[in-house]
């Protein structure tokens, strides 16, 4: 917890005698702490602490500004390695690449929870404990504030002089004391003050004074703003294990429904129940893409992606919406989110017959910017044997000099189907799951590409290839619309969206938090926390006249002091004439 | 030319600009040396410090054809200027310019000390990505094209600036609570120095018991280290609210593009750790032994994140805010 209170501050003195210099000067203890935490470690004679007193201690501890101070430093450490190390959780695929290239020491690390350092138990042992030493300094605080606030402001000082901030005028001739001690109260109650009206004070020499506290809102701000972290805490714990996130590849012309069967893959919360998935269907409709085609220097830069979508439920007709990055559809309590997009060629395999065995649009995977994809194409059943192909495709297809192909643009301008054949077992058949984009050669014979001597089929939309030695033929399906001119072939392969599905319930509850921190911060950043006490004396030491003495006192940071009791005297008295301004320099 | 080429002959022109006001910036420090040499031997004319106003000036006028230059590359990409690295420089090193100039006109204080700290910083920043980050312009990839780029971005470039000259504050705090220790120690003894000056103190500690040295007189002219500790607070404050908003508002931009409001990609991470680290030093601004030298410490510790954020882990670091173009 932070007072913000800087350590020269003079009101440090006010403090009372034995109070934890933790704490901020405000703060009051039940009782005085360095006798319940045996802090008196000079004394010959300690008394003995006991379980209870050691757990008093180690509390006293754990919620003390310096322990505050060094969690925050240590948490801010522990959280380096996530950003040098590969993530589980926001980057699967390095990991497998760090283990596949280190692994002598991945599995060390591992061990250690290096892959998923924001869920590792010394990375949560750090903000726990911050939190709890947070939660053991909010209540008492709260509990002093609230008693604060129901107070009457400090009574007022014997020497203001003595005040950081201080200025005196004289008062005409004439007027009187008390109507000028009530002027000044209805000013400062004006300005926002709490404000307490004091009797003349023969022991100090009063002849009547004003005491003035404002800026209660600083230390609710302060309050505010560390409740609403252990809210988001608590929010992202709790809230967030009732939702899920899902991926789905959707290809234009296909639909998908809200059911757990259906995901490609699913990440459930703790408390997640399949019954609380809504169900609806999303059709991809059409998706639409644009690449930068006039500047020289970006050319093929995407510059919109856009999946137009029908979501159908049990009730409505379909309702059309579109999904574009950052811009998701949120429909059915869940949020639908455009990640990736690609191509999803049309391949049909029929057997020596010239019956179809197989016809689908198989979503391959982009793996430059320039979408030279990679996908998998397996034929389990209706030829001799089982049938795998290992696919690039190239949208622009043009050849590297070592004879290589690559795609120098990402629209559809040359698109070039290449497939390496492979005849066996599948691996399919075990029951065992096994990725849609990856096929497991072993156990299969290449029939085309690579060391086999036979050539990698090549296809362009529309063209049919026959596998060796009769086997049957594969053909690149053109599935531009009807009418379409023979040489545009923009539309000629179907193209696929990725889809994250998401249900957050906690999210709103997160915002909500997240604003109140900002609200909180402000206030208890920028409200300026001041006492001011005005103070009649009957005869001044410097002048024959009454005097009226305007003193400050700040609590926590308040560059503006000086001015504001300044202000408070000019406005009651008017300018200085006779008397010298002694207002001090902060 | 283009809008763009006339873009770049501003910022090279500002560079040059900006390296006159920083020679003329550290010519005044050296120049308020031998005044105050002068001035403690008992001379009281108080110093006119005329390089320090042309220093001021030049600034200004370099400060204006970095504000053309970064105005010109947004109209000529019909966008905000800061979708890339060489924008981020640009734009935040502009910031930065701006934040220490609204500070030398509003405080009370004279901050001019301050200018070859923020004019270095910001001649290395701006002249790296003139020379070395400089991209044609390219239009906003789809993750990019949303109001949050505005907003996000510009918050976090101007916390940058507020964070910079907190720093600075910061590090002359350091030396002044130095030179204030070493003037406190009683001049005949060897006593090692106090608190104040921290991990390096020995470095210089026999010097210091030998009296003061001239050297250190440049500091007198500037503002005791309470004084600066309180402005580099105030300033940095400022600062950590800004740097609080950019954090949120990416995360509410992260949501909308990505489908997660918070993933612990590596920007996110740094982003988090300089937060932190900023709300280690509100803490230990108002807790007794922490303020101070320490507090000042982690000042500038958090700064060294905020730099390394900006430049390591924009260039280097593997994860979705892959905007540098670089």
């Amino acid at each position: 917890m932070v007072s913000y209170q800087p350590s020269n501050n003079s009101d440090a003195s006010a403090e009372p005698a034995g109070a934890d210099p933790h704490r901020p000067s405000d703060h009051v203890d039940s009782a005085a702490p360095a006798e319940r935490a045996g802090e008196a470690s000079g004394a010959v004679t300690q008394p003995k602490l006991g379980v209870i007193g050691w757990l008093r201690f180690a509390w006293r501890q754990l919620t003390s500004m310096r322990t505050a101070i060094l969690l925050l430093l240590l948490l801010a450490i522990a959280a380096v390695p996530g950003s040098l190390v590969p993530q589980r959780s926001s980057d699967p695929n390095g990991v497998s690449q760090y283990f596949a290239s280190n692994p002598d020491t991945a599995p060390i690390m591992d061990k250690f929870q290096l892959f998923d350092v924001y869920s590792s138990a010394w990375f949560s042992a750090v903000y726990l404990l911050l939190f709890i030493s947070l939660i053991g300094c909010i209540v008492p605080r709260t509990k002093h504030h609230l008693a604060a606030m129901r107070a009457r402001p400090p009574k007022t000082p014997a020497r203001l002089e003595r005040l950081p901030a201080y200025t005196e005028r004289m008062l005409s001739d004439g007027a009187s004391i008390d109507d000028e001690l009530d002027r000044a109260a209805a000013y400062l109650r004006r300005q926002g003050y709490r404000v307490d009206r004091l009797g003349p004070d023969a022991a100090t020499g009063s002849a009547g004074s004003v005491a003035a506290e404002r800026g209660y809102l600083r230390e609710t701000g302060n309050l505010v703003f560390h409740v609403a972290l252990v809210g988001i805490l608590a929010a992202v714990a709790v809230g967030g294990g009732f939702g899920f996130t899902g991926q789905r590849v959707v290809v234009t012309g296909q639909s998908f429904v809200n059911t757990l069967a259906a995901y490609d893959s699913f990440n459930p919360g703790r408390f997640f129940s399949p019954d609380t998935l809504t169900p609806y269907a999303v059709t991809l409709r059409d998706f639409d893409v644009t690449y930068e085609t006039k500047n020289q220097s970006a050319l093929g830069q995407p510059i919109d992606f856009t999946a137009h979508v029908d979501v159908t439920d049990q009730t409505k007709v379909a309702q059309p919406g579109q999904i574009k990055v950052n811009q998701p559809l949120r429909t059915h309590d869940t949020d639908l989110y455009l990640l990736g997009n690609g191509y999803a060629p049309t391949i049909t395999v029929r057997d020596p017959a010239g019956k179809v065995v197989f016809t689908d649009s198989v979503p391959f995977l982009p793996q430059t910017a320039n979408l030279t994809s990679v996908g998998v194409v397996k034929v389990p059943d209706g030829l001799a044997k089982q049938l795998g192909m290992v696919g690039f495709f190239y949208p622009t297809q043009t050849v590297l000099a070592s004879g290589a192909f690559t795609s120098d643009y990402p629209d559809l301008v040359y698109p070039v189907l290449t497939l390496n054949v492979y005849e066996g077992d599948l691996g399919i058949n075990a029951g065992a799951p096994k990725s849609v984009y990856a096929l497991d050669t072993t156990g299969m014979t290449q029939l085309t590409g690579g060391k086999t001597g036979v050539k990698s089929l090549e296809l362009k939309p529309g063209e049919t290839a026959q596998l060796p030695g009769g086997r049957g033929s594969v053909t690149f399906e053109n599935e531009s619309p009807s009418g379409t001119n023979a040489n545009d072939l923009s539309h000629s392969v179907k193209r696929f969206a990725s889809l994250e599905i998401h249900r957050d319930p906690s999210q709103g509850w997160v915002l909500a938090f997240a604003i109140l921190i900002m609200v909180g911060l402000a206030l208890s950043l920028f409200v300026p926390r001041r006492r001011i006490w005005v103070k009649a004396l009957a005869v001044s030491q410097l002048a024959d006249a009454p005097v009226l003495q305007f003193a400050g006192l700040a609590r926590g940071d308040d560059p503006r002091l000086d001015a504001a009791v300044g202000a408070v005297a000019t406005k009651l008295v008017g300018e200085v004439h006779d008397l010298p301004e002694r207002t001090l320099e902060t | 030319m283009n809008l763009d080429q006339i873009s770049i002959v501003a910022v090279y022109s500002a560079l040059a600009v900006y390296a006159l006001a920083f020679l003329a910036f550290a010519a005044d420090l050296l120049k308020a040396t031998r005044a105050d040499a002068v001035e403690a031997s008992g001379a009281n004319a108080a110093p006119r410090r005329s390089l320090a106003r042309i220093a001021v000036a030049l600034t200004v006028v370099a400060w204006l054809l970095h504000l053309s230059a970064d105005v010109l590359r947004g109209v000529a990409a019909g966008r905000v200027p800061w979708a890339n690295m060489y924008e981020f420089a640009v734009t935040g090193t502009l910031m930065v310019v701006t934040v220490f100039l609204v500070v030398l006109k509003f405080a009370k204080l004279d901050l001019r000390f301050l200018g070859s700290f923020v004019l270095g910083l910001v001649l290395l920043l701006l002249g790296a990505a003139a020379v070395n980050f400089y991209r044609e312009i390219a239009p906003l990839p789809p993750a990019l094209q949303d109001i949050w780029l505005v907003i996000h971005v510009f918050v976090a470039s101007t916390s940058v600036g507020f964070y910079t000259i907190g720093c600075g504050l910061s590090v002359v705090q350091l030396l002044q609570a130095r030179r204030e220790a070493r003037a406190a120690a009683p001049a005949a003894v060897k006593i090692p120095v106090a608190v104040g000056a921290g991990a390096d103190g020995a470095a210089g500690s026999a010097e210091a018991s030998g009296g003061v040295s001239t050297k250190r007189l440049a500091l007198t002219a500037i503002p005791n280290s309470q004084v600066l500790e309180n402005l580099a607070f105030r300033v940095t404050v400022v600062g950590f609210i800004l740097w609080t908003f950019t954090l949120m508002a990416g995360a509410i931009w992260a949501e909308k593009a990505w489908g997660r409001y918070w993933g612990w990609d590596t920007k996110e991470v740094w982003t988090f750790i300089i937060w932190v680290i900023y709300a280690g030093y509100l803490h230990a601004r108002s807790t007794r032994g922490w303020a101070g030298t320490r507090s000042a410490w982690l000042a500038i510790i958090g700064f060294a994140a905020v730099m390394f954020n900006f430049t390591i882990v924009n260039m280097f670091f593997k994860g979705l805010h892959t905007y540098s173009g670089l």
